[in-house]
């Protein structure tokens, strides 16, 4: 018998069917992940599990917790179980917590809950829980507010409330996802070791196949609510039975061929950029201090060069997007574009604005939902002194939403009406429908699915055969900067620290820290190398 | 903590400084003299001087401001153009009834609005909510005034539990003063709780759609428990806000409900004073009104850092 048998376990919220039949097992000091694109019902099977569900929702099924059935609970015992028998950690860590409690009392709580004994009692707990999980007395007393920690070390905290009490069952919802690789290695190790240590079965879910394959000792694939695969790690990935599987895996380490970068001629030139912050002054009379968000960088990106810039989050890669469209003024040095200054005066200067677009990570935020497409794809034309009007700004509009694989008629429609994926390639529209000379991509897939991703990653690939891109390529994801750039920044504390062809850099790094960034990084197993070690086996 | 106090406490004083200079110039530069205004066409000049001299209006504009200030600072604000009483006196009166008001119907109107706000809000959607919505919705649709008869018609006039006007004084014993303020606290209250209400709800329901409520259920609280614990005190600051802008607004604003239960508040007197071209008193009330308004936003400002912690650091 397993810590966790989940047996033909369906959802349906208002007649909408979620999950159909849904089984599988956790064994004590097991891993298992249960993987799958967005909507693919893999969230709410744990929430599922964990009765967390919205009012509407109808369970059918059964949910085996130590061989005690769960789904005929009701919810008092139910809130017994939850936080005491079943842990459970969650994506966003900035949020996960309450902002106005500090972590000692929050941890704290989960014990109280369960367990009479005096607070001081429960807080001595908590400190012991906090200092397993990587947060020391010293440097992270009880007192400590959330806001007053990095997401790392929020996950952390989320975490020693989820083990407070040492589970049977942990359930980690994308634990890692919105977390840096490095840190993301971290908080990997430390799911591993507590597994390891305290016997406890751990349901991950998580949308990267490469996580997967690295800690998972059976994976679950998941696709419209349904399990369509499942098998230990080695065996399914060395043997991919069902087609979605095989489809999610090539997605996953998706490659794309570009065309060979022409000669060189400089485009954008970054000479010695400095970007300061002022810090709220620390003491009335004192100057303000300052913080260097971009300390000093150069580089150059030629016509027809596809550059990648990567790095942590608060490394400076956003603040220096910002001052290449000129939507910032820098401290020192200065930004060209086909020679000419970005920044003019206290403004962007429109001619040479105008050259260039950026595309943003976010496909829900990034427009404005109240206006046609027609509309959100023509507003670069403000930049431009004589806009095309009439059926020449029709057929622009079509070409673009041609260009990007979209219909002319979805001109008249409304975002909403648009997948995330669609959205994208909209936004993508927008940057191309002007012809400018650079697009600025920031973090322009990391919102998308790994199937929908390897499209938009084709479509780049065919724009860029077709209308000569120059793009700066910004993204935390390795593997996708790898295929998509023909070289590479990476950034550290404002600084370039290397710099070079993208494919030298990531098979042979020089600066220590890009060693450890391409350490960190999950990597999906060479097939290959699978099956002849399992044969061997 | 202390940091975040002192500097709200150095720009209370400047706004308080600023606020001074603007109201003073504003009203000095509107034409007319009073004395000449007190003593009527017919008056001789050096009769109009005298009365000058006496009300310090010989003065340069500067002389003048910083007497009024400084007077001010020592509790004395002058002596009013029209009754020739000091003015401290006169606000002194009213003001122990405005504020006792203002208190009472923001006590009440929170009394109202917390468990009716919280109710709803844990019952969205629900018959409950929602029967609050609908009530909160006739609360700020009628008028306070429409309020206050209803009550005097029923309380004092039918059941006779309440006087339907005036204002016994405090010297009967606060039972007393309370009692006679009690029927204008409520009608200023209803419409004050009605919205303190929605607004308690909305940001309630907010902080329901948070992840770290999701968090707390997850550890094993109740749906009641993660409301009470986590939630409310996360919804407090909007709801901080708005009960600071009310109190501001009772204090002064309570003019029609005064004129209803023939109270003499500080409505009243402002409105006197405006009439006669009493300009002093008018000066001094809403400088003193200023200087509520602003004394109550700073007392919000360390409430917010109370509940948030965020903003302690944030200094």
């Amino acid at each position: 018998m397993s810590l966790l048998d989940v047996t033909n376990l369906s959802l349906s919220i208002h007649r909408a069917h979620i999950l159909r039949d849904v089984t599988f097992s956790v064994a004590a000091g097991e891993i298992v992940a249960v993987t799958g694109e967005s909507g693919s019902g893999k969230s709410l099977t744990a929430m599922a599990v964990m009765r967390l569900l919205p009012d509407l929702a109808r369970l059918s099924g059964s949910v085996h917790l130590d061989g005690a059935e769960l789904t005929d609970r009701t919810e008092p015992q139910m809130c017994a179980i939850r936080g005491r028998d079943i842990g459970m950690v969650f994506q966003e860590p900035m949020t996960a917590l309450n902002p106005v409690k500090s972590i000692g009392d929050q941890v704290a709580e989960t014990i109280l809950i369960h367990k009479a004994m005096p607070r001081d009692k429960a807080l001595e707990r908590a400190r012991e829980v906090l200092d397993r999980v990587g947060l020391p007395e010293d440097r992270f007393p009880l007192s400590r507010f959330p806001h007053e920690l990095s997401g790392g070390q929020r996950q952390r905290v989320v975490i020693a409330m989820a083990i407070a009490l040492r589970p049977k069952l942990l359930i980690a919802d994308e634990p890692t996802t919105a977390l840096d690789v490095t840190t993301q290695a971290q908080i990997l190790d430390l799911l591993k070791s507590l597994v390891a240590d305290y016997g406890m079965g751990l349901l991950m879910i998580t949308h990267d196949l490469a996580v997967v394959a690295d800690m998972a000792d059976r994976i679950v694939v998941m696709r419209h609510g349904e399990v369509v695969e499942t098998g230990a790690t080695k065996q399914l990935l060395a043997d991919m039975k069902h087609p979605y599987t095989r489809m999610l895996f090539e997605a996953s380490g998706h490659t794309v061929t570009l065309p060979d970068a022409p000669a060189e001629t400089p485009l954008l030139q970054v000479q010695n950029v400095v970007r300061d912050y002022r810090l709220p002054r620390t003491r009335l009379l004192a100057p303000p201090e300052h913080f260097r968000a971009v300390d000093n960088v150069s580089f150059t990106l030629n016509r027809g060069e596809r550059l990648g810039l990567v790095g942590e989050s608060g490394c400076g890669k956003s603040t220096l997007t910002r001052a290449i469209l000129g939507l910032e003024q820098v401290q020192g040095g200065q930004i060209l574009l086909d020679g000419k200054p970005v920044f003019s005066g206290h403004h962007a200067d429109r001619a040479v604005r105008r050259k260039m677009q950026v595309v943003f990570q976010d496909p829900f935020g990034s427009f404005n939902p109240r206006h046609r497409v027609d509309r959100l794809v023509t507003e670069p034309f403000h930049l431009l002194d004589d806009p095309p009007r009439g059926q020449a700004r029709r057929d622009a509009i079509a070409e673009a939403l041609t260009a990007v694989g979209l219909k002319p008629d979805d001109a008249r429609k409304y975002i909403h009406e648009f997948s995330g994926g669609q959205r994208q390639r909209i936004a993508i529209a927008r940057a191309l429908i002007i012809r400018p000379d650079l697009i600025l991509f920031d973090e322009a897939v990391s919102a998308l699915d790994v199937s929908v991703r390897a499209q938009i990653l084709d479509l780049l690939a065919d724009l860029c055969r077709s209308y000569d891109l120059t793009w700066l390529f910004i993204s935390h994801d390795l593997s996708v900067v790898r295929t998509i750039t023909d070289r590479v920044l990476v950034m550290k504390s404002g600084e370039i620290v290397e710099q070079g062809e993208t494919e030298s850099v990531f098979t042979n790094p020089q600066h220590p820290y890009t060693k450890s960034l391409i350490a960190a990084a999950p990597v999906l197993p060479d097939l290959g190398q699978l099956k002849r070690s399992l044969d061997h086996a | 903590m202390l940091r975040y106090a002192l500097k709200r406490l150095l720009s209370l004083i400047l706004s308080l400084a600023v606020a001074s200079l603007v109201i003073f110039f504003v009203i000095e530069v509107a034409p007319g003299d009073p004395a000449s205004f007190m003593l009527g066409i017919n008056a001789q000049p050096d009769t109009v001087a005298a009365l000058r001299a006496e009300l310090g209006l010989d003065v340069s504009k500067t002389q003048r401001y910083l007497n009024w200030v400084g007077g001010m600072l020592t509790g004395d604000f002058g002596t009013s153009y029209t009754y020739r009483t000091s003015i401290t006196e006169m606000i002194g009166q009213r003001l122990w009834v405005s504020l006792p008001l203002a208190l009472y119907a923001l006590t009440l109107s929170t009394l109202i609005a917390f468990p009716a706000g919280i109710y709803a809000a844990a019952r969205r959607g629900k018959p409950g909510d929602m029967a609050v919505m609908g009530a909160t919705q006739l609360g700020i649709a009628v008028p306070n005034f429409w309020f206050a008869m209803m009550l005097v018609l029923i309380f004092a006039i039918n059941l006779r539990w309440f006087g339907a006007g005036g204002f016994v004084g405090w010297d009967k014993g606060l039972w007393a003063g309370l009692h006679s303020l009690t029927l204008p606290a409520i009608s200023l209250a209803l419409p004050q709780g009605a919205i303190l209400a929605r607004v308690m709800r909305s940001s309630l329901l907010d902080i329901l759609g948070e992840d770290f409520m999701r968090t707390a259920r997850a550890k094993g609280l109740s749906r009641r428990q993660a409301l009470w614990r986590h939630g409310v005190r996360n919804a407090l600051i909007p709801v901080l806000t708005i009960m600071g802008l009310q109190f501001s607004f009772l204090l002064a604003g309570a003019i029609i409900i005064e004129q209803v239960f023939f109270l003499p508040g500080l409505g009243r007197l402002v409105f006197q004073a405006i009439s006669s071209r009493d300009l002093i008193v008018v000066e001094s009330v809403v400088m003193l009104l200023v200087f509520a308004v602003i004394l109550v936003n700073f007392l919000v400002d360390l409430a917010y850092a109370a509940v948030d912690p965020r903003l302690r650091a944030r200094t």
